[in-house]
């Protein structure tokens, strides 16, 4: 039921105050990862939000963000269909973990209370509906925070330093856990990153920003 | 569309009313006021009011008043606030002085009378035995001529919102880690708080202080319990001369009105200078670079004061609460001879009606600021611009003396021919409510995580759907202290409910305020101590609201 999309990034360009911070030509594929590497201050955040809708108005940016061949640059944020995962997995602190799965489902999906379910099973979190997301584990929320995302049916996903605030045990898994739902999905995603083995679990081109 | 009009609305809502007031004061205190046969330009009103006996003492207290009370709430402030080391006590004054802030000016002042007068509580438990005294002495303290009662009743007001506009400053300049610096180089913590922080944090609470200057010399109820009465302040003149039978006198009352402007001018424009000096000591004192003298003098006056002003207020509200209950108490007697419950049952057919219109006015005017304050956040998050400029109109009606624009607005309703009924009174009550509500709301607004807005975007929600099922929901918390901060406001209102409700409309604020000259203390006790709990209602709900509705939320449990 995947259907493949793709993201172009064409002639990207991102300034301020007339000088370039980030310049990036880039395709992705179905179910493939980019990934761009680069210390901060970089302009890797601000690739980001510019992919995202975020751009601050300080900024100007030039090129195109085609999104399966329709260009989404002028989109505001929600209408873009590109999901973000952050740094921290930000659960809806007044929502329970099922409220907050259902929060990105579009609105015509048919039965979302058995999709909240099953989502919730093939997490390892079964019955876990009515939690507050509060109680729950750190993986336990990044875990969550990956199928709001996914059951948010987005066209390609941006990937902020999703697992730099996770321990090191936990890391490998969820790297492991969120690439293989986003091959699955067939989703086009840019991971944003400073450590090197995010990029090498990745397994995509990488794109490192230093200059 | 609607949400780009709020902060458009804001603005007019605020100012218009302030020039057309200011504008229609100006008029008549130059003899212009066609509806009372003034047509021509005339200094007449001038030179009636400078005859006045005891004018110039009225400019006087009222301009003493406001820088004395001022600079001592500031002063109690900072101190504490050098000395906080969070010990409990700390915590605990804390804990305390937030709630005086909901207390109404009049309650607080009605109760700081009964402490103080030559009956009151303080006199009756140092006698006989310390004073000798067998009947209450014959000594003018409260309201006395040099207007110290009216300056300390002031003072025990203005610590909270003081201490609460800095404390909200306070983490923007990260003061733990800038005196943990000045410690390592040798400071003792008090001095190093007033040397590296208190220069730095007077500058973002400088709009608060200038507030209360405003406030402090033109208050109008404070000023009839607890001011001189001979003369009394020029505010108090001015609503004396301006609801006399007699027209005419309005010229003069206008002329008043102008004047107290200018007063409230001239002590801003004299704490600008002492502002100026003061940064010259202080920048001798901190360059001299001393590390350890008089820390301890520092520390010691930064516990006790506060503590006393804090204690003072608490006990003059449980003052009030005995007198509500006395039945007949002899003078020396520390406590009454008897309960009883007989000026309650008397006075609670008579507090139904005010109680609803205090209610009634209170709730729309908050529900109709919150909206606004709401409507121009949202715009402005949505937008992405920072109407940061725009930031001090919100203090015009807290710095331009209600009683200058007030009896001006009174005008230009009269001649428009609207007539004096709640919706005015709401209206007016606006002008006071919107800046607390706005400002104690934008707070939380702006410190609001905006990886919270862009996540429920990315998430595919709509603008609309971001502000009614994440930012609203999870802004309750502040949203509803905001709204009982714009109740308590409301409720204490006396000099717009009284003018724009021609004396009509009665809330239990004008109610009480009018008692004051009765003297009756059981009745004033009643009264008092409802208007000095009705706020609590409202900060009840705002606590308890959220805990209950986020009972199974511990995200939601302390302050997002």
């Amino acid at each position: 039921m995947t259907i493949p999309h793709r993201l172009d990034l064409r002639d990207i360009c991102i300034s301020l105050d007339g000088q370039a911070l980030v310049e990036l030509e880039a395709r992705i594929g179905p179910g493939e990862v980019l990934t761009v590497m680069g210390p901060s201050g970089s302009g890797k955040s601000t690739l980001l939000a510019y992919l995202a809708g975020f751009l601050a108005p300080t900024f100007r940016a030039t090129g195109q963000v085609r999104l399966d061949g329709r260009d989404i640059s002028a989109l505001p944020a929600e209408r873009r269909g590109i999901g973000l995962l952050f740094q921290d997995p930000l659960l809806f602190p007044h929502l329970s973990v099922a409220g907050n799965l259902r929060f990105g489902m579009p609105r015509a999906t048919p039965d979302k209370a058995a999709r909240v379910e099953q989502a919730l099973a093939n997490i390892g979190l079964a019955g876990f509906g009515d939690r507050d997301p509060a109680t729950l584990s750190g993986g336990q929320k990044a875990r969550v925070a990956l199928m709001r995302l996914l059951l948010s049916a987005p066209s390609a996903v941006l990937l902020d330093e999703p697992f730099s605030k996770l321990d090191t045990h936990l890391r490998h898994e969820m790297r492991q856990l969120v690439f293989d739902r986003l091959r699955e999905a067939g989703l086009p995603s840019l991971l944003v990153t400073h450590d090197r083995e995010d990029a090498e679990d990745a397994g995509g081109r990488i794109i490192d920003l230093a200059h | 569309m609607m949400l780009r009009l709020a902060p458009v609305l804001l603005v007019i809502l605020l100012v218009a009313p302030i020039l057309a007031g200011l504008v229609m004061a100006l008029l008549p205190a130059f003899g212009y006021l066609p509806a009372l046969g003034g047509e021509s330009p005339t200094l007449a009103p001038w030179r009636a009011l400078f005859a006045e006996p005891g004018i110039c003492r009225s400019v006087a207290v009222s301009l003493a008043s406001g820088l004395v009370a001022t600079a001592v709430s500031l002063a109690v402030v900072l101190l504490y606030l050098a000395a906080v080391t969070g010990s409990r006590l700390d915590r605990w004054v804390r804990r305390l002085v937030s709630p005086l802030l909901s207390i109404p000016h009049a309650a607080a002042a009605f109760g700081l009378a009964f402490l103080i007068a030559p009956s009151g509580l303080i006199a009756r438990l140092a006698s006989p035995g310390l004073t000798g005294w067998e009947q209450p002495p014959d000594l003018l303290i409260v309201q006395d001529p040099w207007g110290l009662s009216l300056i300390a009743g002031l003072v025990i007001k203005e610590i909270p919102f003081l201490l609460l506009m800095s404390l909200a400053a306070l983490p923007q300049l990260d003061p733990e880690r800038r005196v943990a610096m000045a410690r390592s180089l040798g400071y003792r913590p008090t001095l190093a708080w007033w040397k590296v922080v208190a220069p730095s944090l007077y500058p973002l609470i400088r709009l608060p202080v200038f507030a209360v200057i405003a406030y402090a010399s033109s208050v109008v109820d404070v000023a009839m319990i607890l001011g001189p009465t001979l003369p009394p302040t020029l505010s108090v003149s001015i609503l004396a001369w301006f609801s006399d039978p007699d027209l005419d006198m309005r010229f003069m009352a206008s002329a008043g009105a102008i004047l107290q402007l200018g007063v409230t001018a001239t002590a801003l424009a004299i704490w600008w200078g002492l502002e100026r000096l003061v940064a010259r000591l202080m920048g001798g004192w901190i360059a001299r670079g001393g590390r350890r003298q008089g820390e301890t003098g520092l520390r010691i006056a930064g516990k006790l004061w506060i503590l006393l002003a804090t204690a003072i207020a608490f006990v003059g509200i449980g003052g009030l609460a005995i007198n509500s209950v006395a039945g007949f108490w002899r003078f020396p007697d520390a406590l009454p001879g008897s309960f009883t419950a007989s000026h309650w049952v008397q006075a609670l057919p008579s507090l139904a009606g005010p109680m609803a219109s205090t209610a009634l006015i209170a709730v729309v005017s908050t529900l109709l600021a919150t909206t606004l304050a709401l409507g121009a956040l949202e715009n402005e998050q949505r937008t992405g611009r920072h109407p940061s400029r725009a930031l001090w109109l919100l203090y015009l009606p807290l710095i331009v003396p209600q009683i200058a624009f007030l009896f001006g607005l009174v005008v230009v309703m009269e001649q428009l021919g609207t007539r004096p009924t709640h919706a005015l009174i709401v209206f007016g009550h606006l002008l006071f409510v919107l800046p607390y509500v706005f400002l104690s709301l934008s707070e939380a607004y702006r410190r609001f995580d905006p990886r919270w807005s862009q996540l429920a975007l990315t998430l595919g929600a709509t603008r609309n759907t971001l502000f009614w099922r994440v930012r609203l929901p999870m802004l309750l918390a502040p949203m509803l202290t905001a709204m009982a901060v714009g109740l308590a406001v409301s409720i204490g209102q006396y000099l717009p409910t009284q003018l724009l409700g021609a004396g009509r409309v009665t809330t239990v604020t004008t109610e009480a305020v009018s008692l004051a000259a009765g003297g009756n203390r059981r009745v004033i006790g009643v009264w008092a101590l409802v208007q000095a709990c009705l706020p609590l209602a409202g900060f009840i709900i705002a606590i308890g609201l959220p805990k209950l509705l986020w009972a199974n939320r511990r995200g939601m449990q302390g302050v997002p």
